[in-house]
């Protein structure tokens, strides 16, 4: 077991074999050919079919609920209420970490009198067939006393609100203070002011969430979960009052999460109806479950006041931030915590003040995705500056220039960035891209518009975040990984391989992977926080390198030469200066195990621990690091339609190092197809805190007639504190795109809508109301 | 199980099936066919996940009753390759990284494939106009549209399509 900061000889570009190659992933042909087993493809002889009855109302009183005809109906194994369990709250505390309490506010799991989000769960029934759920769900009887909600944030501050759970509505508060505000205001030039406006968003993975629980032979209760993170074992184990080491959580490989998955969901009830009737239970979402069954992205309200000198020098930055939490606390105050460090956007601020809430409504509860508060900061701080350059008349990208972070400077918590920043090379490049302007033809105008951004990579480093891997090597030569991440389809647990195959001088064929086992495989923690490369890449580096490190000193013995002299690639140990001293790696292997040297290797690696945040300021480390870039846009918008065509779209991020190039690409081709639906089209909308989007039909993701074609510039400073230098992609490839299509939009036709999404009805109506 | 007899060729091979008046045909795949390829995304027919080919034509298998496949021929996607040699379209989604999660990809897959059967040259306005009813997450469909070209060049023998295997390059230099 090691512990240590992965060093290991640096490598230059040309030495990689393995890491920065294009290889097809270890998923991919299963995937291809329909033969990969999701969890929802699995089935259990005499499992039963689960239901859950939601609540059709947002903000009530339970009066009654009568549920003795749905269990009197034939073939109905078991329905359970909130007076069924012994255990009716669930302290949800941040997923997969390491035991540290957190502010929040107790969920039910299922409503013993109120009700706080319309669609929060009354009852589960668990039958022979879906069907007869069904019909016993339409068996069971309630009645529901309406009582007042509060439906947005600020009629949730008011004096006299009502209150949605415990004693206030404000849930979380966060401030950063830096310099000198009012200093700062003074020497301004100028100071502008704007309101920009998010809305709650869907995650919208293909595959709705899905388990499939039983208990074993051991007694262990078992789940196969449609998760991102098996950690959660420890909750529903609370849930149902059992050991933590008697839940055993598989996820396998999950059809998408963007964060939606990261909560628990549907698990808790599943492990419950194993618990009562003894049997393999299955629950499937349905699609309107899913939409109504996890937290979505939080609407933002964010006020910016930047002061600055003529020549658009930022002097003074003040922020207030106000973010719709929902029903239930969930991730909450984190959400709101990266919002406020990312605030003033990739820029240099001295004198700021970040004033954030998020305030407890009756809407659906919101939580974790993609971006975690920073991409809605980027729709506010982007704009801003756009709006900054059209009022001083200065150039777009010549007032960002005067403004960029460099290496060195501190971000908004006052704590330095020491990796790259490449925020200037990556807006110059992407600009350039864009090449010549469309011509404008009939109602069609023409607009351009750039975003940059700063997100974090790596969970809050006072979470002190660690991530474990098993590496081992057969005596066939052959390679072994085990690890905990879950692969949620970007590629993570393919990265594992190549890294261990690039240490281990084999090819990614020769790695087995085996992952997302709680009870088997090492933990590695959640995959969210764009921290999977970066955590578990390094847990898996420092594991091969130790394990390398100890054949390659047997190999020293058999070959006659030193340790530094020898290497392995292609299956063969040879010395580096006269390679026909060799031996095949497979029998260096069995060398060794002969010789009782251990052939594996288990290990953790740890970010960086930082202690809480100053109290008064906000001030210290935060996050391990940050990924730095841009994204330009072209549009088109149809000024009688209000319609928005994107007509080019590119990308330039710094990932530190591209581990898989095309993974890479994929992923940034998928965040700017996430970014154009969240700054165009959608919207869960919520009424009186009912949901009336509730399907694909109402909730419009992008199509692929939509979407355009993506340019990728990947540019690698290996700075990063990942393997081989790399930062990560995941949720950078989405926080840049929605602020460039507003810029471009705005850029188009000279007004700006200043609420997401920019809906044709929005642009029709901001063209309308411009004085002619 | 009860009542009507279905006789159906699913993937090549004769079945019989009893059915309910109600069954849908996803359920009867996913359940009794135990071809788990094909995918519940949404069951009303808005996401394409659960597509598949009934006599060369794609349909949603959520929508289609089991009834209606008497004397028909179904086609899924444990069934197009043959006889171990994947399809074209399934090797160039592979070459092309055209899936990340795989949840969309057997729909995907089958829409395309039925795209090249009516449409063997298509142009790429004519992928995107194809696919519009299957719904990714991930990709973001351009390395999709790709690969949906690439598999139309391989029965071309004079294209040269794009390599999508190279696609992609990096810069380690300012």
């Amino acid at each position: 077991m090691t512990d240590t900061i992965p060093t290991g000889k640096a490598v230059t570009r040309d030495a990689l074999r393995q890491v920065g190659r294009p290889l097809v992933r270890t998923d991919a042909v299963g995937k291809a050919v329909g033969k990969t087993m999701y969890v929802g493809d699995h089935v259990m002889q005499g499992m039963l079919h689960a239901r859950v009855l939601r609540s059709p109302i947002a903000s009530a009183r339970l009066t009654r609920l009568d549920v003795s005809k749905a269990r009197a109906l034939d073939r109905v194994a078991c329905v359970l209420t909130a007076d069924d369990l012994e255990r009716p709250l669930i302290a949800v505390d941040i997923p997969g970490q390491t035991g540290r309490a957190r502010l929040e506010t107790d969920q039910q799991v299922l409503v013993r009198d109120r009700v706080r989000y319309h669609g929060e769960p009354l009852a589960l029934i668990a039958a022979e067939t879906v069907e007869i759920a069904e019909e016993a769900m339409r068996l069971i009887e309630f009645d529901l006393e309406p009582i007042p909600g509060v439906y947005n944030p600020e009629d949730a501050l008011q004096p006299g609100a009502p209150i949605v759970q415990g004693t206030d509505n404000v849930v979380a508060a966060q401030k950063i203070v830096k310099g000198d505000i009012e200093k700062g205001f003074r020497e301004a030039d100028r100071i502008i002011e704007n309101t920009f406006q998010t809305q709650f968003v869907e995650h919208a993975f293909l595959e709705p969430e899905v388990g499939l629980g039983w208990v074993d032979e051991n007694n262990i209760i078992n789940l196969r979960a449609s998760t991102q993170v098996i950690e959660n074992f420890r909750f529903i184990a609370d849930a149902i009052g059992v050991p933590h080491n008697r839940v055993r959580v598989r996820a396998s490989l999950v059809g998408g999460g963007f964060g939606g998955k990261e909560d628990v969901t549907m698990e808790c009830y599943i492990a419950l109806l194993v618990k009562h009737t003894g049997r393999p239970i299955r629950l499937e979402f349905t699609r309107e479950d899913s939409l109504m069954g996890h937290g979505k992205r939080h609407p933002f309200t964010m006020t910016y006041r930047t002061g600055v000198k003529a020549d658009g020098t930022i002097t003074a930055l003040e922020v207030r931030l106000i973010a719709d939490a929902g029903a239930y606390v969930f991730l909450s105050p984190y959400v709101l915590l990266y919002a406020a460090i990312a605030a003033p956007g990739p820029y240099r601020v001295d004198n700021l003040l970040i004033d954030g809430r998020a305030v407890a409504t009756n809407n659906m509860y919101t939580s974790a995705f993609r971006g975690f508060g920073a991409a809605q900061a980027a729709v506010a701080y982007e704009q801003q500056m756009d709006e900054i350059a059209m009022e001083l008349g200065i150039d777009r990208i010549e007032l960002r220039r005067r403004n960029y972070l460099r290496s060195g400077d501190t971000i908004s918590s006052n704590y330095p960035i020491e990796s790259a920043v490449w925020t200037e090379e990556c807006v110059d490049r992407a600009w350039a891209a864009l090449g010549e302007p469309t011509e404008a033809t009939g109602h069609l105008r023409i607009g351009r518009g750039v975003a940059a951004y700063q997100q974090s990579y790596g969970r809050i480093t006072y979470l002190h975040d660690t991530s474990q891997a098993w590496v081992g090597v057969e005596i066939d030569g052959s390679v072994t990984v085990r690890s905990g991440v879950t692969d949620i389809g970007a590629g993570q647990v393919s990265a594992l391989g190549q890294i261990a195959a690039e240490v281990l001088g084999v090819d990614l064929d020769d790695v087995a992977i085996y992952n997302s086992d709680s009870a088997v495989t090492p933990l590695a923690g959640t995959t969210t926080a764009t921290r999977a490369l970066y955590m578990t890449g390094n847990a898996v580096k420092v594991a091969a390198e130790a394990l390398r490190g100890r054949l390659i000193e047997r190999a020293a013995k058999s070959l006659g030469v030193a340790s530094d002299g020898i290497d392995i690639a292609d299956g063969t140990v040879f010395a580096i200066d006269d390679p026909g001293i060799s031996m095949p790696f497979h029998e260096l292997v069995k060398l060794s195990a002969a010789d009782g040297i251990h052939c594996s290797e288990l290990a953790i690696f740890r970010a960086p621990f930082s202690d809480g945040l100053d109290p008064e300021t906000g001030e210290g480390q935060v996050h391990p690091d940050y990924v730095f870039g841009a994204h330009a846009i072209e549009v088109a918008v149809d000024v009688e339609t209000g319609e928005v065509s994107i007509l080019k779209s590119v990308a330039a991020h710094d990932v530190g190092r591209a581990i898989n190039p095309t993974a890479v690409e994929g992923q940034i081709e998928g965040g700017a197809a996430q970014g154009q639906g969240f700054a165009l089209s959608e919207e869960m909308i919520y009424e009186e805190g009912r949901l009336i989007t509730p399907s694909f039909s109402e909730y419009l993701i992008p199509t692929s007639m939509d979407v355009p074609k993506v340019e990728s510039i990947i540019l690698e400073s290996g700075t990063g504190l990942g393997p081989f230098g790399a930062k990560g992609i995941g949720e950078p490839a989405l926080t840049p795109v929605a602020p460039a299509i507003a810029n471009a939009v705005t850029d188009a036709i000279g007004v700006r809508v200043k609420e997401l999404p920019i809906t044709p009805e929005k642009i029709v109506a901001a063209l309308h109301a411009e004085p002619t | 199980m009860n009542g009507m007899t279905v006789r159906v060729r699913v993937n090549s091979e004769p079945r019989e099936w009893s059915v309910a008046s109600n069954d849908l045909l996803l359920n009867v795949l996913r359940g009794e066919e135990e071809l788990t390829g094909t995918k519940y995304g949404c069951g009303i027919g808005e996401c394409g996940a659960c597509t598949v080919l009934v006599d060369g034509q794609p349909v949603l298998s959520c929508l289609t009753l089991a009834t209606s496949l008497d004397g028909r021929d179904v086609v899924t996607i444990e069934g197009i390759a043959d006889e171990g040699q994947l399809h074209p379209v399934q090797e160039s989604f592979l070459e092309c990284a055209a899936l990340q999660c795989g949840f969309c990809t057997p729909g995907m897959i089958m829409m395309s494939s039925a795209l090249l059967s009516q449409v063997p040259n298509p142009s790429e306005e004519d992928v995107r106009h194809f696919l519009r009813g299957c719904l990714c997450r991930c990709t973001g469909y351009a390395a999709i549209v790709r690969a949906v070209l690439a598999a139309a060049d391989k029965a071309n023998p004079d294209a040269e399509g794009p390599q999508c295997a190279e696609h992609v390059s990096t810069e380690a230099s300012r």
